[in-house]
């Protein structure tokens, strides 16, 4: 690892969440570009909570007894009834701890 | 209490409840890092002058497995490409600022600072001191990240794999999107940034699934736009 390598890498962070702030005024954006934009997370985090849930370490689809799924569906419904941040990640970590400590042993 | 310190606690409050699942994330980070042999300073370093958790992650694989620094550059720009739509979607509550301001706030603009303090903008458009929100959350997600890092390193290969702790990763991210939950397009577009990002994993070159599968799943959002306006 070299320090030039983090140095450019953190420069790169910066800078995507520099440049739109530095760059666009206020009012720039109308009432379609505000509604699009809202769907930025919902178009964003799914990209990265899938894979990792879906795909084994070697990058295989595993939806066979995959406990990690199981455990995503139980804090969706959690989230979707608690609204509840918290409630939502602690219902998804106590499902899968006991899916694969009691369930799947 | 002034105004502005009511409105920097707001924001520590807000997001401390997502800062539960940082500290297993920025530990399973630091432990990675140690077990990479890069060495503590190193490990800090990234967490200081990156801050951002998917980018010193996918950084560490891609170095770990060989690839080039071009590769890598251009991987942790992928990562990170969704905090360029964070800055357009905030610019508007931070135009006003001085250079100085936008720059501090840039640099702890993390998911979750971005998440709840775009929800507190939202809500209090008219609060002149609304950026104390960010400076609040941004600088408790750097704050804990900091520890956490710390506490990676020191605890090495300590803590248990079993655990199954990078799973928390998923969940963050997931227990952020709890609003999208009842709206059916939201729904779609969920799905489709998903999938593609699945599908795309290993056919997608550079690591940059995630900015294919966003860009598919915004391109989704713009057509759901454009026919719900038309029926008006």
């Amino acid at each position: 690892m070299y320090w030039s390598l983090i140095i450019c890498a953190g420069i790169i962070t910066f800078i995507t969440r520099f440049s739109m702030i530095f760059l666009l005024k206020k009012d720039i954006l109308n009432d379609k570009a505000k509604k699009i934009l809202s769907f930025v997370p919902a178009a964003i985090f799914p990209a990265i909570i899938f894979p990792p849930i879906f795909l084994d370490e070697a990058g295989s689809l595993d939806i066979e007894n995959n406990p990690k799924i199981l455990a995503s569906i139980f804090a969706i419904i959690a989230g979707y009834f608690s609204k509840n941040i918290i409630v939502t990640i602690f219902v998804g970590l106590i499902s899968y701890w006991f899916l694969i400590f009691v369930y799947y042993q | 209490m002034n105004n502005r310190l009511k409105t920097l606690t707001k924001g520590i409050i807000d997001v401390s409840p997502l800062m539960i699942p940082v500290v297993p994330f920025g530990i399973i980070y630091g432990v990675i890092g140690m077990d990479l042999g890069i060495g503590s300073y190193m490990t800090l370093g990234l967490s200081i002058i990156i801050f951002g958790g998917a980018s010193q992650i996918v950084l560490l694989q891609l170095f770990s497995g060989g690839a080039t620094s071009l590769v890598i550059l251009s991987s942790v720009g992928a990562v990170n490409a969704r905090h360029v739509l964070y800055g357009a979607v905030l610019s508007e509550h931070l135009s006003g600022l001085k250079l100085f301001w936008k720059i501090i706030l840039s640099y702890v603009m993390t998911d979750q600072a971005f998440a709840v303090s775009n929800n507190y903008f939202k809500k209090n458009n008219k609060d002149y001191n609304q950026h104390y929100h960010l400076l609040g959350s941004g600088f408790t997600c750097w704050t804990i990240w900091q520890i956490s890092t710390i506490l990676g390193i020191v605890l090495g290969s300590v803590v248990p794999e079993e655990l199954g702790l990078s799973f928390t990763i998923s969940l963050t991210f997931l227990a952020l999107l709890i609003s999208d939950f009842r709206k059916f397009k939201n729904i779609i577009v969920m799905l489709v940034s998903g999938l593609v990002a699945t599908i795309g994993y290993n056919t997608i070159p550079f690591k940059a699934y995630i900015i294919v599968a966003a860009l598919t799943a915004l391109i989704v959002s713009i057509l759901l736009t454009l026919t719900d306006l038309e029926k008006k």
